[in-house]
């Protein structure tokens, strides 16, 4: 990658000092009054506001049960999006005449925001779970669906004709030659779907009514409350991060695995 | 029944590289003809023409007198580059081609074991490719060709990676072999001795554009000499006729420039 990888201890003080210098920033500027208050609250009465909504509820529900409803919802957008996603990538990558129907709709619709969606999601499958789920997958779908696509193009043209000179139906082929061979190609497309799909969420409930983080940030700027709307923000990040992190951990592992198997 | 016919085959590839020209060559039913000729002169591309896995530009490439269209098991093929399946163990290599025959499952154990000890793999039968040796995944590559039992059995230069040693094992098993079940072999070489020893006729072929120069019959010469009473492949090669063959094909590549592996 770079000249020399830096040691544990200098990622993690490098890393620490840009968190710093960061708060150290954002106190200052809040504090010596530069931007007003109501623009920008002050990082000791968000973290204050934290810890409240921890327990105290919030637009009927405290913050961890808000980020429990959003998880649901993520979870059902983003598995959903792998469901389609991976399986239609990999026909496409095969069948040269589904490839060519369906990559020109693809390409036209992958380029619209999933929050371009949120009228479309509320009408066709309401505010309940269908509007935001669909909205989520709208984020998680397209790297799910290239990446499968690409693994399964881009396979050693020699296995293919072994596979064919073996005698291979299709189906087989497609699940013992193009699948084994893409998969690191998905599990990195996975991995991106699963960042896209957390990042839709606030948009994805803008149109609920019931919970969620999103939710929750929506009524607090209703009553401009912007420390809990700076928690939310949080919040998402967060967890956004934690998702990252397991997910490259599993990643690893998997590459570990196919290293010695494969 | 597996006759092999070139008729007047011509390749081009893109529009411009005259790869093969005017190619006729007849190989019986159950003949073992090898090719020899400079690098990069076609023999790969004849070979490609008879799996399926190439169209002629011009002429007819056919088997038991039906114009090939596509790859199949009735022809199998040992690649120049093995074309292992990295995610299957030795076993399901080999087992892929009889799955796909739809047979039973004591059967193809059967055939895998019969296929695992012919070519001295038996310890090796769970284990990855990429956990062998060069020589020993061609060796799997060989097996897997093998227990398909095919009409017709295209090898690519098949003991290219193997040691000197092996390599003599290896021709005097298939000498062994396909004295036994004899079947209809093309078989890609560089080395003259290994065509001598092992085909009924060589085919010499001209640097590219590649031409068939000449077709030697050493089946008659081997008939007539006797060789098969020796068991040893070097006491074959000390056969003054075995010399005298020998060393008219390496005179006709010399005459070819850019043969370098000679
Ligand atoms: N797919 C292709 N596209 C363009 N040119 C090709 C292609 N395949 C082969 N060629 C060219 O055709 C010629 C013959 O190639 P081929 O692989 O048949 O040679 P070969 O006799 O098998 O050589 P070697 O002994 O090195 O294996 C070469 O000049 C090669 O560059
Ligand atoms: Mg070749």
């Amino acid at each position: 990658m770079n000249d020399r990888p830096l040691s544990f201890a200098e990622t993690f003080f490098l890393g620490l000092a840009g968190l710093v210098g960061f708060i150290g920033l954002w106190t200052f500027l809040s504090v010596s009054g530069i931007v007003p208050r109501q623009f920008l609250p002050n990082p000791l009465d968000v973290a204050t506001r934290f810890i409240q909504l921890l327990s105290a509820p919030f637009a009927g529900a405290t913050l961890p049960m808000h980020l429990a409803s959003s998880f649901e919802r993520y979870a059902y957008g983003v598995l959903l999006a792998a469901f389609v996603g991976v399986p239609l990538g990999l026909l496409m990558g095969w069948f040269r005449l589904l490839d060519d129907i369906v990559t020109p709709i693809f390409d036209g619709l992958r380029f619209i925001a999933p929050i371009a969606w949120v009228p479309f999601a509320a009408l066709w499958f309401g505010t309940g779970i269908g509007g935001p789920v669909m909205i989520i997958f709208a984020g998680a779908f397209p790297p799910c669906l290239i990446n499968a696509y690409r693994g399964a193009r881009f396979v050693e043209p020699r296995l293919i004709e072994a596979g064919r000179m073996l005698g291979t139906p299709n189906s087989r082929m497609i699940l013992e030659v193009l699948l084994p061979a893409a998969v690191p190609s998905i599990i990195a497309g996975l991995r991106v779907s699963a960042g896209l799909g957390w990042q839709s969420l606030v948009g994805a409930e803008l149109i609920v009514a019931a919970a969620g983080v999103g939710f929750m940030m929506v009524q607090a700027q209703g009553s401009v409350q912007t420390q809990t709307v700076m928690v939310g923000m949080i919040a998402i990040g967060l967890v956004g991060m934690l998702i990252d992190v397991l997910l490259r951990q599993g990643e690893a592992w998997l590459r570990r695995r196919r290293g010695l198997e494969a | 029944m597996g006759s092999i016919s070139f008729q007047s085959v011509d390749k081009v590839f893109g529009g411009s590289v005259k790869a093969l020209d005017d190619i006729n060559l007849e190989i019986a039913d159950k003949e073992f003809v090898a090719i020899v000729g400079p690098s990069g002169c076609g023999k790969t591309t004849c070979l490609r023409m008879v799996a399926g896995f190439e169209a002629a530009s011009s002429g007819t490439v056919s088997v038991n007198g039906r114009p090939v269209t596509s790859p199949g098991p009735d022809r199998a093929v040992v690649f120049q580059q093995f074309a292992l399946f990295p995610w299957k163990t030795v076993r399901e290599n080999i087992d892929l081609g009889l799955r796909n025959k739809n047979l039973a499952i004591g059967e193809r154990s059967e055939l895998i074991a019969g296929a695992l000890k012919l070519m001295n793999l038996e310890s090796h039968a769970d284990a990855f490719p990429h956990q062998l040796s060069g020589g020993m995944q061609q060796r799997v590559a060989i097996a897997r060709a093998y227990v398909l039992d095919p009409e017709v059995l295209l090898m690519d230069e098949p003991f290219g990676a193997l040691d000197a040693q092996t390599r003599v094992v290896m021709q005097e098993e298939l000498v062994r072999i396909s004295r036994r079940n004899p079947r209809t072999v093309l078989f890609i070489t560089h080395a003259v001795e290994e065509a001598v020893y092992l085909a009924d006729r060589v085919a010499i072929m001209t640097r590219r554009p590649g031409r068939i120069k000449e077709v030697l019959d050493i089946k008659a010469v081997r008939e007539r000499e006797a060789w098969d009473k020796y068991p040893k492949i070097e006491d074959v090669m000390d056969l003054e006729s075995f010399v005298h063959l020998r060393t008219h094909i390496w005179k006709s590549l010399r005459e070819e420039k850019g043969f370098k592996d000679v």
